[in-house]
């Protein structure tokens, strides 16, 4: 490996030369510009951009780096952002700030790896997870915990074990090597994602709250460290029309469009980052992550008050062959940029060295208003800055509803169209065929991969909470709806664990914002999310829009996944779901109505995806969570209902614990068939003592719940459910077989 | 009877991270002027019988099926006398 780069002395396409030679070509479409993109860069800049400052345009205003689409109605969560004083950093920085008290702050924030976990399901997942770790790093925090949301094909498609197994090794591979746990996710099949999984990662971590770092470059005089990997022909993908364009043929013929990630570098970044923060020595810092050198050098110039001086040609490559351009491009991983005052450089270059990082100083920031990146002796790039990273294209796509929405929307799971269980028997055999579908069954087959309990320290004192959910037939259903659905699930999972729901990061998976009915989609997904966190009073910190998820012109359901981050005051006194014993009441909370549409019954047992999906009550949502928070010593277990109903948080709770539970629905208005399998919204089962089921029930009609005495846990293993039409009895043996062997076989 | 070595590597622009940690490691144990490690596998495939123009057909679809991973990897066939 040739480790410093050849002085080959190139046709380099200076700023000067792009000033005398205004009508040369440039592949500006190959680039994925349009024309009249191509023609403001020419404005801004006086003159044709260089080679390298067309690569820098190209793609910082590429819609995964730009938000072109998206910017219009991501407002919204800034306008709609509810009165909190808990948000400390917001939306635009590497990831949101959160203060949980006594100094102490969070921050967390998914993002999407959707279109390289498809190219290559190990590398792209597990650079997926690296990438959202180096976010958390970069705001100042230490990593605590990753999360990721995935989404397959169908459980049945031969494809489909090749991107499972990838994927979820890549998760597992990644952040086990980094001595990070995965706290928990999704993983969901459906056919809708056969050609595009997604595959979404949360990291969350925790600081002081003087440790806040931002991405800025200020300071005249300060000096750009890049530190970390070297920099080699990583995902350039298109901009290899360069190099071929500008140089003669002895470049190299093949760029790798695939990453991969070495989490042992990674680690090594998270320690000596972590001890030039806590020595106070970082002014500014950036993750390299989409878009490589040209997003950390134009995102940090940009956010600060002057401009910056680069001289690339003291990157250090791992191929000693790449052009300019392709530096630029680069998304070699495991890299960050750090902005330093002089005083302070050799303590960082002896941190960097100590954890054996290479890191080299490869600019300065000045106070002209440019960005001027050198080549050895050649200016190749100047520019403003803010024109490549903040003030790029922005697009109001028109969109309109879906024709066919309104019959798919009246496609309701009626006792016609979806007949419904007659017998307790076949009640009995449905709640079996539930937990033995690909979306319910165990994923003890997934998590057993990834590292559970590493960090998992004996905690006395503050701790917090996270989920990530969404339903993405409901947002095919209704996206306003089906993104607070996701919001409403998410939530309500922080709350029963007795947390207090603080704020929200968003990954928005959608189809192409070119298709005018998909970005509907989007705007109606947006303008839910935003209404519903104002309403919940919990702000969006921060998140991810990957659009183009589809195959050919079918688009993925919109996809909204949601995080909820939460905080207890004391972790000791968290709910879980193992906490009951016998002759423990069981209590359901919450109103239940006949909604089947877009939930599991109607799509496991008829196939069906039709009607209009559960009735948002996010009043009611925080109704429950004040109630379950502030009676959470009383409470001896909880468990949200969500997928599958009440059916299968009962089953689970028997699967997971070594009670049984006896219930009717004698206490409730609604037939026991509704009663198991809909998903209304804003419930959760709880046990209790038999003395404290008073002070619970009548802490929810003061805040306006129903709530029904269902039954009590038992010292045996069978979940006994007494129906109107005779008693439904499944012991613990039976709930587990489907139940923990379905994964495996969709696997083999 | 045949013998055909399968001789899988990540291609040259791919990050070999293995590789580089060998390298290291390799230098600190004391072998001087190591400039580069790249690791990979091999597969030893014994045959009854010879190895027909059918039968290379199909192992070399499969390398690039089930050996190898051709999004990242390269591969090669040795036959071995």
């Amino acid at each position: 490996m040739n480790t410093t780069p050849i002085s080959v002395r190139r046709d380099i396409d200076t700023v000067e030369r792009a000033g005398s030679t205004p009508d040369v070509q440039q592949p500006w479409a190959d680039l994925g510009l349009k024309p009249d993109e191509y023609q403001r860069i020419r404005d801004i800049l006086g003159r044709r951009p260089t080679s390298a400052e067309l690569a820098m345009y190209s793609v910082m205003w590429s819609e995964h780096c730009s938000y072109k689409s998206s910017k219009v109605h991501l407002r919204q969560f800034g306008a709609k952002q509810p009165q909190t004083d808990a948000m400390l950093v917001g939306i635009g920085e590497n990831a949101g700030v959160v203060d949980i008290g006594d100094g102490w702050a969070v921050t967390f924030k998914v993002e999407s790896h959707n279109h390289p976990s498809f190219v290559e399901p190990y590398q792209g997942a597990a650079t997926g997870v690296g990438g959202i770790v180096r976010d958390i790093l970069a705001m100042g925090a230490r990593p605590l915990a990753v999360m990721d949301s995935l989404r397959f094909g169908a459980p049945e498609h031969l494809d489909t074990p090749r991107i499972v197994s990838g994927v979820v090794a890549g998760v597992g591979g990644y952040g086990n090597c980094l001595g990070l746990p995965n706290i928990g996710g999704e993983a969901v099949f459906d056919s809708c994602y056969q050609g595009n999984p997604l595959v979404n990662a949360l990291c969350v971590g925790a600081m002081r709250h003087e440790d806040i770092h931002l991405a800025k470059a200020s300071g005249v005089g300060n000096l750009v460290v890049l530190y970390g990997a070297r920099t080699g022909g990583d995902g350039i993908g298109g901009v290899s029309v360069l190099a071929s364009e500008t140089f003669d043929a002895t470049g190299p013929a093949k760029r790798p469009s695939v990453q991969v990630g070495d989490p042992f570098m990674e680690k090594l970044l998270i320690e000596c980052t972590l001890q030039m923060f806590a020595e106070k020595l970082v002014e500014g810092i950036q993750d390299l992550g989409g878009a490589g050198l040209s997003c950390a050098t134009s995102e940090l110039a940009s956010n600060g008050d002057g401009g910056m001086r680069v001289h690339l040609d003291r990157v250090p490559l791992r191929d000693a062959t790449l052009s300019p351009e392709e530096i630029l491009m680069s998304e070699s991983q495991e890299r960050m940029m750090a902005v330093v005052h002089p005083d302070n450089i050799e303590r960082v270059m002896h941190i960097c060295q100590r954890w054996d990082v290479t890191a080299t100083v490869i600019g300065e920031v000045t106070n002209a208003s440019h960005l001027q990146v050198y080549w050895h002796d050649d200016l190749i790039v100047d520019v403003p800055p803010r024109t490549v990273a903040h003030d790029g294209p922005v697009y109001d796509r028109p969109f309109h509803r879906p024709a066919w929405l309104d019959a798919r929307q009246s496609d309701e799971p009626t006792t016609e169209r979806c007949p419904r269980p007659s017998t307790a028997e076949h009640m009995r055999q449905q709640i079996l065929e539930l937990l033995a579908s690909a979306n319910l069954c165990d994923r003890e087959w997934l998590t057993s991969q990834y590292d559970r309990y590493v960090l998992g320290n004996t905690t006395t004192g503050r701790g917090i909470a996270v989920s990530l959910d969404c339903n993405g037939r409901f947002g095919a259903l209704d996206p306003y709806v089906g993104a607070q659905l996701a919001l409403s699930e998410a939530y309500r999972n922080v709350a029963v664990s007795g947390a207090t729901p603080l704020a929200v990061t968003d990954c928005l998976n959608f189809g192409s914002p070119e298709d005018p009915e998909v970005m509907w989609q989007f705007a109606e997904a947006v303008r839910g999310l935003a209404d519903g966190c104002l309403e919940l009073g919990t702000p969006v910190t921060g998140g991810n829009v990957s659009l183009y998820n589809q195959t050919a012109t079918t688009a993925i359901h919109p996809t909204p996944v949601v995080g909820v981050l939460g905080v207890l005051d004391d972790v000791r006194t968290r709910i879980t779901m193992h906490g009951a014993k016998p002759a423990d009441a069981v209590i359901l909370i919450g109103a239940t109505q006949e909604e089947f549409a877009g939930g599991e019954w109607a799509h496991v047992v008829h196939g069906h995806l039709g009607g209009t999906p559960p009735q948002v009550n996010l009043v009611a949502e925080r109704s429950l969570a004040s109630v379950i928070r502030d009676h959470r010593h009383l409470i001896t277990s909880a468990h949200d209902l969500s997928d599958g109903g009440l059916a299968i948080a009962l089953s689970e709770l028997v699967l997971r614990n070594d009670y049984g539970l006896d219930v009717s629905f004698a206490d409730t208005d609604a037939d026991a068939f509704t009663m198991l399998f809909s998903e209304s919204v804003a419930r959760a089962v709880v046990t209790t003592a038999s003395e404290n089921v008073d002070a619970i029930r009548a802490a929810c009609e003061l805040v306006g719940l129903p709530s029904a005495l269902l039954g009590t846990v038992t010292a045996d293993d069978f979940l006994s459910i007494t129906t109107a039409d005779g008693v439904i009895t499944l012991s613990r043996a039976e709930l587990a077989e489907g139940w923990s062997r379905t994964f495996a076989r969709i696997m083999s | 009877m045949a013998r055909i070595v399968v001789t899988v590597m990540l291609k040259p622009e791919i990050l070999d991270p293995q590789g580089a940690a060998v390298r290291g490691a390799l230098t600190r144990l004391g072998l001087s002027g190591v400039s580069d490690v790249r690791q990979g596998k091999q597969f030893v495939i014994d045959l009854d019988g010879a190895l027909d123009s059918e039968r290379e057909m199909v192992l070399t679809k499969l390398a690039g099926e089930l050996l190898a991973n051709p999004v990242i990897e390269d591969y090669q066939l040795r036959v071995e006398d």
